[in-house]
């Protein structure tokens, strides 16, 4: 039967094709934006509020700043965001989780409660005001997307932690004389690992958007700044007047940008999850 | 080889009543003992004690007048009621198989078991045919007490027969002692040298 099936209908394949593809697109704006100099998007009067043409794919803004470049410059800042965000906070959740569930007692209880107090305040406020106190600007963003990203996934760890330590294949592989190292080894890392990795991938759009979403509140990252929450918020003063491609064309690429980690995120579940792996 | 269990008393919490009080039992190599009882009357804790999942609070089980050795391979190993929950869902059959030791090819066919299936994942199998699995992981040459834990109430009576044939089978030739739980007297009379019920052992 299998053997029959082209390449294409394979679901596996199909999967891997998408999460390649999708890598393909972001590593690609990433590097785009980073490469880009600031001269590719600097002011000139002349072509102010230009729409969408071939010269300017995106149009230009008020400045006549090409928006095209703006857009890459600032999702690639939001990407570094993203990832500084996404390696400490996961990294802190993995930690914290495993404590959680390794030490139990009052170490568990405390940090159970720290993930309830962070997860009880909304979470935009918690932002602004981490980000307030550290002096806004890309410090205060980075430092207040990056350390309050980590309840949710800590819980899922303590959870993944707490099951598999009481499983009955892992106490059977115990009774075998397996020491703890190799049952850490062979059955506790690569059971934790894909939770973890997928909850990684499945920060950075949360991280993103709370980037944007501050930034466009005022604050986070400065105004001279490319990036794509100040754009948007530039763009809501002009969005009366017909200036359409200043909203439009930023919102859509942040909007693939998210769309585009969860498609990775959601497919590596799948791709990984033994329920799911060899159909 | 005997296997003695002296003076046990266990619980699951300090607050919780004792499940098991002043407990002795003995098994000796050969022996096949079928443990009778109602639910909850502490036939699967006894078997856990037994083969070292759970430590009794009071008493100590002795292997030939020594304490199991915490480490190491444990020479009482257990058949569980649920083989979906005994095998790593994440691991292919084969992993799964050769985790404490490689059973040689000739075992895996007497216990009709396909080389085939060694690629596959445990959700991929039947119950009967991963419990099959799970018998053959604890017959390693170190294994000489066997606690089988209702390890073929779920099955159907053909696969029931089949297993219990070749458990005996193993069991006379390499005089392994087994401790049978089950609920089933007719089991228990058909397949074990004595029978006992769990109410009428400790106090």
């Amino acid at each position: 039967m299998r053997s029959k099936r082209t390449v294409f209908e394979n679901r596996r394949i199909q999967l891997v094709f998408w999460v390649v593809l999708a890598l393909c697109y972001l590593l690609g704006i990433f590097f785009v934006g980073l490469g880009v100099k600031e001269s590719a998007y600097g002011i000139c009067f002349e072509d102010k509020f230009l729409a969408p043409s071939l010269r300017h794919p995106f149009g230009t803004d008020g400045l006549g700043r090409d928006m095209f470049f703006r857009c890459m410059k600032g999702l690639s800042t939001s990407m570094v965001i993203g990832i500084l965000a996404a390696v400490v906070s996961s990294f802190l959740a993995l930690v914290m989780g495993i404590l959680s569930a390794v030490l139990g007692g009052f170490v568990d209880k405390f940090i159970n409660w720290a993930v309830d107090l962070c997860m009880g305040l909304p979470h935009i406020v918690l932002l602004l005001l981490i980000s307030f106190m550290m002096g806004k600007g890309m410090k205060g963003v980075t430092i207040a997307v990056a350390l309050t990203h980590w309840p949710a996934l800590t819980r899922l760890v303590r959870s993944e932690v707490l099951q598999i330590r009481s499983s009955l294949y892992v106490q059977t592989a115990y009774r075998m004389g397996k020491s703890p190292y190799q049952v850490a080894v062979t059955h506790m890392i690569p059971h934790v690992l894909p939770t973890y990795v997928i909850g990684l991938i499945l920060l950075f759009p949360h991280a993103i958007m709370h980037e944007a979403a501050i930034t466009f509140l005022g604050f986070g990252l400065p105004a001279e700044m490319p990036a794509i929450g100040v754009i948007l918020s530039e763009a809501m003063n002009h969005i009366a007047a017909g200036k359409w491609w200043l909203a439009l064309f930023p919102g859509l690429l942040l909007l693939t940008v998210v769309v585009l980690f969860d498609v990775i995120g959601d497919n590596l579940k799948k791709l990984w999850n033994p329920q799911s792996g060899n159909q | 080889m005997q296997l003695t269990v002296e003076g046990i008393s266990f619980r699951y919490g300090k607050r919780l009543p004792w499940i098991l009080k002043d407990v002795d039992f003995t098994i000796k190599s050969g022996q096949r003992i079928g443990l009778l009882g109602t639910s909850g009357y502490g036939k699967s804790t006894l078997g856990k004690i037994l083969a070292g999942y759970e430590k009794p609070i009071e008493g100590k089980v002795l292997l030939d007048g020594r304490a199991l050795d915490d480490k190491g391979y444990c020479p009482v190993q257990m058949i569980h009621q649920h083989p979906e929950l005994a095998v790593n869902p994440r691991w292919k059959m084969r992993q799964i198989l050769y985790e404490a030791y490689t059973p040689e090819e000739k075992l895996l066919q007497q216990m009709g078991l396909e080389l085939s299936w060694l690629n596959r994942w445990p959700r991929e199998l039947s119950g009967g045919e991963l419990q099959r699995f799970c018998i053959a992981r604890a017959l390693a040459p170190e294994t000489k007490f066997l606690v089988c834990d209702e390890i073929t109430t779920m099955l159907d009576v053909i696969t029931q027969a089949q297993i219990w044939q070749f458990l005996l089978e193993v069991a006379e030739k390499r005089q392994l002692g087994m401790v049978i739980i089950t609920h089933n007297p007719e089991l228990g009379k058909r397949v074990c040298t004595d029978v006992v019920r769990i109410d009428e052992l400790g106090t």
